[in-house]
């Protein structure tokens, strides 16, 4: 007997949460990890964005530059490998947002297109 | 020579190898809460059944001076022993010699009591606490590792193999856990990592603690790469021995029975423990204890994916595996991690010989441009695969919502379900009522004076037409409607009266899991 009054006085305690599936609401706890998760985002094309971390090692471009899609931007050298990041559309570069010799995070901006 | 002399140089060098790192060495082991490799082997293993081999390996370093150094057991212990009476083969990595590094001896130490293991059929148990690869013996660590993990993936299926991590296992060394059956972790002690934190700094400029990156906590709640958690060593040892108790020693045997033992009814009263509005949480490991032999339930993956709940009990003295929708959390949905989760326990129970009852309450699947990016296609077909795959006795409870593919992943008849229950309260339908309403119904609720009152009416009607189990069992999808009370009894004849099924399926040399 003693337990289900532990019980119910640990179950006030959780804080219960809704989760609206087929338009039907539950009342549930949530997971760590369901908490965590990163709201999406749609991509833009006009963001060029490092695909892996890495350290710049050369810049083809200048701003206000016209480029073709394919065109080389610059080299992301990352895991010891030189890679070519090329233009992903035809446009104008406006914004060169790293220098020869920086290191990049994951995701972290380095052309912006006009 | 004479006998005497003989036998006290042996226990000289005896004592030399048995000190292994050496006072400072344990010491050090010590201060950071650690039990060393021998201790651990002894707190698993019943008293006096430890018979230790290849004391008196060395290791195999030419280069670099090793060959001037002596490294006691090449800092791995292995021998054989047994849990409350059961076989095992067992080793563990010593961290005071040389840092438990794995060098060509090392390894083919490890090897040869898995060879063992193999031949004799009895699980294997592995404790990990290295530093890695012993980086003087260049390609020979590496060979060492790969003919571990080509053992592994042989013993898979045959003999149960169990890793326990009890400090750093890091780079290729995961993967001969990652390969194994269950993965035993402690707080504070387990490091788990393919890089760790200081290549993670330099490469990335992220900073991350061990703990943080590859602790115990990350690795049972986040990364699912653990299916033991506990706080200590001991915890850690006693998780093991009850483990050993629940399954068979090899995938030919059955797992030892026990007395039978009712469930403790006043405790978990089954009429009391769902509620009966689908959309309130309960906890249904309760419904477990309710009907398992002496309430017993030995949860895996407890803290992983926790919206499905696995593990072992018994059912009149016979292990059964469990696989339950948790409405507790996250309402109890099928998502990429639960499906990923339920769907290797149950190939571990079919590979083993272990009965699986399912209890089923779910709304289905979890939505989410984060589920379907995850490939949530590709993981749930895994929880179909493995459910049409086995063949070991499959019994199905369906307590309260079975909604659409719900319903077929949770062993319905149609992947072969021996038995299928329903309890009065069961809901089994392509999906809930007010979903299905606003489809059916669509431009009556559309075209309707009140479209609000119109959807309630049809909402209602929907429910009380299809809302229940006497759809499915008019078709017989489901071959008794029982009251919740009479589950138990259930259970019991339905296994009882497998217990000899045989059923075998086209011939292949394996089939294409959606891996």
């Amino acid at each position: 007997m003693e337990d289900t009054s532990d019980k119910q006085v640990e179950n006030k305690k959780l804080s219960y949460k809704t989760l609206l599936i087929e338009n039907i609401k539950y009342r549930t706890l949530l997971t760590e990890k369901y908490k965590r998760k990163k709201p999406w985002e749609k991509k833009n094309e006009k963001k060029l964005i490092a695909f892996i971390p890495g350290t710049i090692k050369q810049i083809y471009i200048k701003p206000r530059k016209r480029v073709k899609e394919g065109d080389k931007l610059l080299v992301l050298e990352a895991m010891k490998m030189k890679n070519d990041i090329v233009a992903p559309i035809n446009g104008t570069i406006k914004t060169i947002n790293v220098k020869v010799g920086d290191r990049v995070a994951k995701n972290e901006l380095l052309i912006e297109f006009a | 020579m004479g006998l005497k002399r003989k036998t006290a140089d042996l226990k000289k060098r005896m004592r030399e190898a048995i000190k292994g790192g050496g006072s400072q060495a344990i010491k050090k082991q010590k201060a950071i809460g650690k039990k060393t490799a021998r201790e651990r082997i002894l707190s698993i293993l019943d008293a006096k059944s430890f018979h230790e081999y290849d004391l008196f390996v060395e290791h195999a370093g030419r280069d670099f001076d090793m060959d001037k150094k002596y490294l006691p057991g090449d800092g791995v212990i292995t021998g054989t022993g047994t849990i409350s009476g059961h076989p095992v083969c067992i080793y563990a990595q010593d961290f005071t010699v040389a840092g438990g590094s794995l060098g060509w001896a090392h390894a083919k130490k490890i090897t040869k009591i898995m060879d063992h293991a193999m031949k004799l059929k009895v699980p294997i148990i592995g404790i990990n606490d290295s530093g890695g690869a012993r980086i003087q013996e260049g390609v020979n660590a590496l060979a060492g590792y790969g003919e571990i993990f080509y053992r592994n993936t042989q013993a898979s299926g045959v003999i149960p193999q169990i890793s326990v991590i009890l400090g750093p296992c890091a780079g290729g060394a995961v993967y001969s856990p990652a390969l194994t059956d269950f993965v035993f972790v402690v707080d504070g002690v387990s490091k788990m990592f393919i890089t760790g934190p200081e290549v993670i700094k330099t490469v990335l400029g992220e900073e991350i603690s061990m703990e943080e990156l590859g602790g115990a906590r990350v690795h049972s709640e986040i990364t699912g790469n653990s299916h033991f958690y506990s706080t200590t060593e001991e915890e850690c040892f006693d998780q093991i021995k009850q483990l050993i108790s629940f399954i068979p020693w090899n995938n030919e045997k059955k797992a030892a029975t026990f007395p039978k033992k009712p469930p403790k009814t006043k405790q978990y009263n089954i009429d009391e423990i769902i509620p009966t509005d689908p959309r309130q949480p309960y906890d249904v490991r309760d419904v477990i204890r309710a009907v398992s032999d002496d309430s017993e339930f030995f949860e895996v993956q407890e803290l992983f994916a926790a919206n499905i709940v696995i593990g072992f009990g018994r059912i009149s003295g016979q292990t059964a595996g469990f696989v339950a929708n948790q409405p507790l959390v996250l309402a109890g949905v099928l998502d990429v991690d639960s499906s990923d989760k339920a769907a290797r326990f149950i190939r571990y129970c079919d590979s083993f010989n272990i009965p699986i009852v399912t209890m089923v309450d779910l709304p289905g699947y979890l939505p989410g441009i984060d589920q379907e990016h995850a490939g949530v296609i590709r993981h749930g077909a895994k929880m179909l695969y493995a459910y049409s795959e086995a063949t070991v006795p499959k019994i199905t409870v369906i307590m309260r919502k079975a909604y659409g593919g719900g319903y077929i992943a949770m062993c319905s008849h149609h992947l072969r379900a021996d038995f299928v229950a329903a309890w009065p309260t069961a809901e089994i339908a392509v999906m809930g009522p007010e979903g299905a309403a606003n489809i059916i119904f669509r431009n009556e609720i559309k075209n309707a004076e009140n479209p609000d009152d119109m959807r309630k009416q049809k909402i209602k009607e929907y429910k009380e037409k299809f809302a229940n189990p006497y759809v499915a069992a008019a078709y017989g999808y489901i071959d008794a409607v029982i009251e919740p009370y009479e589950t138990r009894n259930f259970l019991i004849h339905s296994l009882e009266i497998s217990s000899l099924k045989a059923e075998v399926g086209p011939k292949k040399k394996h089939g294409v899991p959606p891996f």
